[in-house]
């Protein structure tokens, strides 16, 4: 636990920390927000927008408890984090939500996901990793179209097939 | 006596041969995919969840029972070749089974582990076979106000009472219970936090959430610390084969873990973890071969493992009589019931025995298989542990979004599963518990409506919650369990004391 005093260094004003809490606590205003705009209803007991703001008031005490910790630096310690890995990665997804969005298909979608984060690991052969991922989203599209009959998105490649 | 009846009415359905291959399928993706670094039971149930949607129920829950027990083997072979545990109840066995294969003894650690997981799992599933039926005779008599106290028992031991941090579980509590909230309300068919967006007006899709914070979360989190630690395989060397002395070490930790795990697991208390890490310590404590604690010792495998594997037959024993998760894992299983619009409870034994009863059968031959299909498939399994790691997670990441895509293919649904991935990235980086996202996204809403039924048939008297002997009694533990960790803080705790 970082309870116990460790130094200067483990009293600092945890700058992310105090984030997450100013999220929790918008998080609770949207909340609230959002059941005021349901109608009160007569009926027994209680309506839909009751839950909502228990909730909200349960997010707004911990958006408090963690600026506390924040404030304490009492945060477990973070190692450094690489951000240019994490970007290829969410690059990937933005790509496959815009292929699937655009009707490229499945097979153009997948591969775009396997090189972005296969390159996020640190493989830097685009062209292998680009083939090796057609190859295998194409098989895996058979099997889950042909034999399983699950409906996946098709494209310019998938009608070839 | 109708326990064994309805036992040999269930292992009838099970051993029918379609259904004993989809228990074999099961088994064998479940090993598979459980098997790969940083996949835990969780994700392996989430990620093969779209392989059943085609199946009738009873086939596909069968296959779930295999995928499950499948996924908890394969993660202790994990822990034990590369010291990465998927998950927090497989640390214990990592500790000492990783040093017994670093010193060339990872064939007995894999056996024992093997061997003492079908132990405890057999036993535990005869336990589960004899508390269902007593406890569905004991829920039946539930009032909606029992059921809504239950239920925040079990919000609170996931979240707060056994974690690093209360405040931080109960964050992570509060996140799901507020993703509970999106979409139509049942009882009026209001939209709630929906935004206008059609696509959000059925709720969050508990298979999205959990792929998302399970699986982009973790590839995330492990593509940007990659630079801090390399994995390394080791191989399995010498006899695969456990020696008489192997033996007479191993029989008598499986049992103490399984006396630890069933009943922890069975208790709403939140996971694995606990029980793995008391039979850790207690094997550590009766070995007469204290020297090797810390060097590979077998028992510190055997007793943590079948801890282990009887905690996850327990966890079944609230999922099945009660419907409660108390697991991500059991929280995945339920979301596996409900994609066929089943809920498990004490109707579920009444109105579908053959089903209930045909998955407790198939936890038995599920065990069976797994223990003749692990160890002399051990070569495979290590096989799949080598694939470089760029390719591993780009390949997770594929099948990851294939479920949402086969689903569900609009630019919403995979915005939120992207979106989740980053959420689960952060949680992770800032250390808050997972799981207690997922039990509150699927317990929050049946919570909620049982609360609401309870009042409605009070006439909107509140305390009807108290006047009821057992809602009051498990409130009461409620909040016991809420309050206990702000007041022990600053004594020892349960984890520090390990290291």
């Amino acid at each position: 636990m970082t309870d116990l005093p460790q130094g200067p260094a483990a009293r600092r004003v945890d700058r992310a920390g105090v984030v997450i809490a100013l999220a929790l606590a918008a998080l609770a205003v949207v909340l609230v927000w959002d059941s005021r705009q349901l109608p009160a209803t007569t009926m027994y007991g209680m309506g839909p927008e009751v839950m909502p703001v228990v909730i909200a008031i349960g997010l707004g005490l911990l958006a408090i408890g963690n600026l506390i910790d924040a404030l304490r630096g009492n945060l477990p310690e973070r190692e450094s984090a690489d951000p240019t890995a994490v970007l290829l990665i969410l690059g990937g997804l933005a790509l496959l939500i815009a292929i699937i969005g655009l009707g490229g298909g499945f097979i153009l979608a997948t591969s775009a996901l396997f090189v972005t984060t296969s390159a996020a690991f640190g493989r830097r052969a685009i062209f292998a990793d680009s083939a090796i991922a057609i190859v295998m989203t194409t098989l895996i599209y058979l099997a889950f179209d042909r034999l399983l009959t699950l409906s996946l998105p098709t494209g310019p490649l998938e009608r070839l097939l | 006596m109708e326990t064994f009846a309805a036992l040999a009415h269930g292992m009838a359905v099970a051993v029918q041969p379609m259904n004993l291959l989809y228990a074999l399928i099961g088994v064998f993706l479940g090993t598979a995919v459980g098997v790969l670094p940083g996949i835990g039971p969780a994700l392996t149930v989430a990620l093969l969840l779209p392989v059943t949607y085609k199946l009738d129920p009873g086939g596909s829950l069968i296959m779930f029972a295999g995928i499950y027990y499948g996924g908890m083997y394969g993660g202790s072979t994990t822990a034990i070749l590369i010291n990465t545990p998927g998950e927090s109840a497989s640390m214990a066995t990592a500790l000492e089974g990783n040093k017994m294969a670093k010193a060339g003894r990872g064939g007995p650690a894999l056996a024992t582990a093997a061997i003492g997981s079908f132990v405890a799992g057999t036993i535990a599933t005869i336990g589960l076979a004899f508390l269902a039926p007593w406890l569905v005779d004991f829920a039946v008599r539930f009032g909606p106000e029992d059921y809504f106290a239950l239920m925040c028992v079990a919000f609170i031991t996931v979240s707060a009472t056994f974690g690093d941090s209360p405040i931080r579980g109960l964050t992570s509590l509060f996140i799901g219970l507020t993703l509970g909230l999106i979409g139509i309300d049942k009882l009026t068919g209001q939209a709630r936090l929906a935004f206008g967006i059609p696509e959000l007006l059925d709720g969050v899709e508990v298979t999205t959430l959990a792929v998302g914070l399970f699986a982009l979360g973790e590839a995330l989190y492990v593509a940007s610390r990659r630079h801090h630690a390399e994995e390394k395989i080791e191989p399995v060397r010498g006899s695969l084969w456990m020696t008489k002395l192997d033996w007479k070490r191993s029989w008598k930790p499986w049992l103490r873990g399984t006396m630890f795990g069933f009943p922890i697991g069975a208790l709403p208390a939140g996971g694995a973890e606990i029980p793995t890490f008391l039979s850790y310590s207690t094997e550590k404590r009766l070995t007469k071969h204290p020297e090797e604690f810390g060097k590979g010792a077998i028992e510190g495998v055997a007793g943590p493992e079948a801890a282990n594997n009887a905690s996850a037959a327990g966890t079944l024993v609230p999922l099945l009589t009660l419907g409660l998760p108390t697991s991500a894992t059991a929280a995945m299983m339920l979301a596996g019931f409900q994609q066929y619009g089943l809920n498990p409870g004490p109707l579920l034994f009444a109105e579908r025995p053959d089903l209930v009863w045909g998955l407790i059968a198939s936890l038995f031959i599920a065990n069976v298989m797994l223990l003749v299909l692990n160890l002399p498939l051990v070569g495979l399994w290590v096989k799949l542990l080598a694939i470089p790691q760029p390719w591993l997670y780009a390949g997770i990441l594929v099948f990851a979004t294939m479920g949402t895509i086969a689903a569900k293919p609009s630019v919403v649904e995979l915005s939120m599963l992207a979106g989740f991935g980053v959420l689960g990235f952060l949680m992770r980086r800032f250390d808050f518990p997972i799981a207690p996202v997922v039990v509150g996204l699927i317990l929050g809403p049946i919570a909620e409506s049982q609360l609401r039924r309870a009042l409605a048939i009070s006439l909107g008297d509140p305390m009807v919650l108290l006047q009821s002997p057992m809602s009051a009694t498990l409130l009461g533990i409620a909040l016991i369990a809420l309050l206990a960790p702000f007041v022990l803080k600053g004594m020892n705790r349960f984890k520090a004391s390990e290291d």
